[in-house]
This record gives structure tokens, sequence and C-alpha cells, in this order.
């Protein structure tokens, strides 16, 4: 197992050597802040509807709120390469035909990206912090948001592993793992017109659903249960493809 | 004289659905031995290449490495093995030292080695000079010499290289020859080429491969002792039929190439050659040319793998009609 950490410090180094890496921190960052600017001067001049809502409640659910769909968009353009492009160049043949096993370099991979997602990550948790000069926060509620977005950023990571692992186009692959990511959002809504159940079902497997509990503070471990199996399956998946491939390419 | 086997390659088949892409090849490699594997395009070369370096799978058969097998123990085996494929395994936006740290990484190496393996693989390929050059900006030539560096940078006892000097100018070429005859004298080497006279400048045998089919495994000395020493191309401006030069005592085998030209191949214990040159002396046959053939590869690969070919389009043929 101790080929993980070179593939993963590999991977997150490659990132920084591309001028996207910068354009996904910049672009992130740059979006979020306009969103947190429109929040806080919501919270100074509140509208009647926001009335016995607190700072953390408007400003901090708000912007995590945003940032999971922003990331829904970005992470397609992180992930697309992972395996697509070693497809293209070429450079698998130097990892399959390396001393290392096909979870190794899943694994090293897809804790690469996670790393790079935990940056992001980092960049957005300065902005509500930053209001701790100023004044306080409920701590406990954007703990628990963090650790949403978190848990929401790595199954994002491990459904785009496994979609860069299907195709040797970037393109396909970014574009494929934004489809399934808009469909896991919105699933809850397809569950609307149908009976209870069929409403349960889907509500419970929408990624926003559970992402909402945490940013609201509730920490409930069947909502972090559910992100760490969607997690695990895609990269199991993705071994499985990549072992597959070898025998059946 | 070292005889350790270091790759065995027992009845490996490969399936692509149901086009059979290698079929039953069976060989090892010794320690010490540089193997050509010679091959049309599309043989199944790079697959068999793929398959023995464990990027693919066999769909039957076994491969093993210094004594390990491929499939059960790949770390073990992949862990003496370098593999150069066809298209060099490059990360464009590394420098060369960036990119050769992680393959040395990646094949298991401790860190504390890496700075020393790095600058002896740069200078048995050349490279001292451009550590610090991204890879994208290499020609590529200098390219190719990155993807030989990785392969050996971790000293494996195997290396695989997959048409090395494909691409390059003539002095380098001949420095890719010469670094792949010196890894051949203390690892074993598997070169796939098709350009034939490279293999007879660096191969101690050579493999044939035709339809993925395995048609020849023989030492290359053995196919010279054979069959070149007793083979001329002979020229003449007034050519004698050829039943005429059949007649001579000692000669084997007559073949004409063109108007002018024979190719005879004779028993090298007779004065068959004194004899031809005699008559031709004699009767004003007008000789004017006489090349010891000793481009016998040539020779075998076209005759192993076109004569084959028209065979099998024969039968085709016979079967439509």
């Amino acid at each position: 197992m101790n080929s993980i950490m070179p593939i993963a410090m590999h991977e997150l180094r490659r990132m920084f050597k591309s001028p996207l890496a910068w354009i996904i921190l910049a672009v992130v960052q740059f979006l979020l802040a306009i969103f947190f600017l429109i929040l806080l001067s919501q919270f100074m001049n509140p509208a009647p509807w926001f009335a016995g809502h607190g700072l953390t409640e408007i400003v901090v659910a708000g912007l995590l709120q945003i940032a999971g769909i922003v990331l829904l968009l970005i992470t397609p353009f992180i992930t697309m390469h992972l395996f697509s492009e070693e497809r293209r160049t070429g450079t698998i043949t130097l990892l399959f035909s390396s001393p290392i096993t096909i979870t190794e370099l899943v694994l090293g991979k897809y804790f690469g990206t996670v790393c790079f997602l935990l940056i992001i990550l980092m960049l957005i948790a300065l902005m509500p912090l930053s209001l701790l000069l100023g004044t306080q926060l409920d701590l406990g509620q954007l703990g628990a948001g963090l650790l949403g977005l978190m848990l929401l950023m790595s199954s994002f990571a491990a459904i785009g592993l496994f979609i860069s692992t299907l195709t040797s186009q970037t393109s396909v692959a970014a574009i494929t793992t934004f489809g399934i990511l808009f469909l896991l959002w919105i699933l809850n809504l397809a569950g609307g017109t149908g009976s209870e159940t069929f409403r349960a079902i889907f509500t419970y497997l929408s990624l926003l659903n559970h992402y909402n509990n945490l940013i609201d503070g509730m920490f409930n471990s069947v909502d972090v249960i559910y992100y760490l199996i969607i997690s695990i399956t895609f990269i199991i998946l993705s071994i499985w493809r990549l072992d597959g491939e070898r025998l059946h390419q | 004289m070292n005889r350790e086997i270091l790759i065995s390659v027992e009845q490996v088949s490969r399936y692509y659905g149901d086009y059979c892409a290698v079929n039953n090849v069976s060989f090892t490699v010794e320690r010490g031995e540089v193997l050509g594997f010679l091959g049309p395009n599309g043989a199944g070369k790079s697959t068999m290449m793929q398959i023995i370096s464990g990027v693919l799978t066999a769909s039957t058969g076994t491969v093993s490495i210094a004594g390990f097998d491929i499939i059960d123990a790949p770390k073990s085996a992949k862990a003496h093995l370098g593999f150069l494929p066809e298209q060099p395994p490059l990360y464009i936006d590394l420098t060369v030292d960036e990119y050769l740290h992680y393959a040395a990484r990646l094949r298991g190496m401790s860190k504390a080695n890496i700075p020393a393996a790095i600058e002896h693989s740069k200078r048995r390929c050349g490279l001292e000079t451009s550590g610090k050059r991204l890879i994208r900006n290499l020609s590529k030539g200098f390219q190719q010499r990155v993807g030989i560096a990785q392969a050996i940078i971790h000293a494996p006892a195997v290396v695989i290289l997959d048409e090395p000097t494909e691409g390059l100018d003539p002095n380098q070429i001949r420095e890719i020859r010469d670094l792949i005859r010196e890894l051949g004298n203390d690892h074993g080497v598997i070169l796939s080429t098709h350009i034939l006279p490279e293999a007879q400048t660096v191969c101690d045998r050579v493999l044939i491969i035709h339809e993925g089919r395995l048609v020849l495994d023989e030492r290359l000395d053995k196919l010279h002792k054979d069959k070149h020493k007793n083979s001329v191309r002979i020229a003449f401006k007034r050519p004698p039929s050829i039943e005429t030069i059949q007649t001579i005592a000692g000669m084997d085998n007559v073949e004409q190439i063109d108007n002018q030209r024979f190719r005879i191949s004779f028993n090298p214990d007779s004065q068959a050659i004194d004899k031809l040159t005699q008559q031709s002396a004699h009767s004003c046959w007008g000789l004017f040319e006489m090349i010891p053939d000793t481009n016998t590869l040539e020779e075998t690969f076209v005759r192993l793998t076109r004569g084959e070919r028209q065979e099998t389009l024969q039968k085709n043929n016979e079967v439509n009609t």
C-alpha cells in the first residue's frame, strides 16, 4: 500500500502544473466571494422573511448551498483527466507495468483528487471564518456544513474517477460525469409525482437531500454513511473496470 | 555461462473477441541474452510484449518474470521488469528529472536511492544535460531516450523495448543500439523491431511471429552458419540456362532472381564455385557480380511471413473457387 502516497502526490503536483487547477481555484473563489457578499448584505439589511434567522443560518448555510452547486459544475473538469488522459497519452502502460496493484493506483488517484478538493474547501472555509473577526458563529453548524461539503466532494470525485476509467476522451468523461452528478442531485424532484414509497426512495438517493441536512447543522450518521457508500462503491467499480480491461480490452 | 532463465512464456494465447492475436506462443529468455522479436505489422508483437509486461492478461497460458508469475505474484514479477511501449509513456508537462523520479517511485525504489539512479540512468541514455527540461520541449529522439531511461532506472533484470529506435536519427540509433547491447550483458532484453539489420546487429536470438503464431525461434549465429556461408548471388551478362548451372557438381539449389541473376546454394566441401567460375570464363558467360548471401535473416523473414500468407491466400482462393 506504500505506492498510494507517491501516486497521490504526483496527481496533485501534476494538477498544479497545468493552468486548469489554478483557474478552477480562482473561479470557484471568485464566484463564491460574490455570493458571500450578497448573502452578507442580505443579512445586514434583512428582508422580512429572514427575521429570526441567525448569521450562520443565512450566510454560512447559504454559501455552502451555493458551493455544493458550483462544485457539481467544476468537479467533472478535475476528474476528467484522471484515467482518460493516461489512456490517451499511453502513460497507463507505465502504471500497468509497474509493481503496483490496481487498488493502489485507484486509491492514489482518488486521494490526490480529494487533496485538491480539500484545498478548495479550505479556501471556501476562510470566508465564513473571516466573520469571526467581528462576530460569533455557530461553529457546530459550520463544522457540520464543511464536513457535508467534504463528503459531497469526495463522492463527486469517486463518481468522476469511475467515469474517467470508461473512456479515453476527457471531454466525454467530463460531460458524462456532469450528467450523472446532476441527475443524482435532482433525483428527489423525480419522486415528486410518484407514490409515497417511490418518493421516499428517490429523496433518499438524492445527493442534495443528505447535504441539506448537514448544512442545516443536523449531523446524522446516516447522511455520512450515505456519502461513504457512494464513494466506496464507485472506487470499487473503478478497480473492477480497470482489472477487467486488462483481460477483455 | 550463466543460464538463469529470466522470462518464461508458456503456451500463451490472447483473443480479442473471436480474433486470435497471439496463438500458443512459448519461449524463454536467459540473462545476458538480447532477444529480437520480429514480425510484420499486426502480427501480434505489441500484444505479446504487453502480455509479458503485465499490461494485458493472457487469455490462456502463463508468463513468469525472474521466477515470479505475472498473474499470481504481479508485484514481485513487475519489480524485475522495465517496459518501453511503442508509444513512450511520458508525462509531457513534467521535467525529465521529475518524471524519472516518479517512475522510480512507482517501481518501489526508496527515496534515498533515487537521485543516484536518476543520474546513472540519464548518463546511460545521454540525457545528462536535459534533466531540468520539460519533456514536452524535447525532440522525439530525446523523448524516446527518456522512455528508455524510465525502463532501466530501477536496474530491472528484464528490459522490454517495443520498437525503441523508431523515429531516431542514424547517430541516435547507433547510440541506442550500443546501449541495448550493453544492457544485454547483464539483463535479459526483449526488443521488438521490424528493422531487420537492427535485429542482426544487436540480437543474439530472433523470434519471428506471424499471424499470432511463432514461426521461428533461432540463434542468429546458427542461422548464419546454416544458411549464409554456402549461398551466393551471382550475375552474368550472357547468362546460361538454369539447368546448365544445376548440372555443376556440388550445386544444391539454383534459383533465378531475374534475367541475369541467380541465387545458388552449394555444398561447401565441393568445388562448385571454382567449377562455376571456370566454366563461366570458358564459355564467356560474362560473370560480373558475385555476392555472398549475408541477408539470410531477411530471406528467412520474407519466406516465413510472406510465403505463408501466399499459401493461405491460395488456400482461400481454392476454397472460394
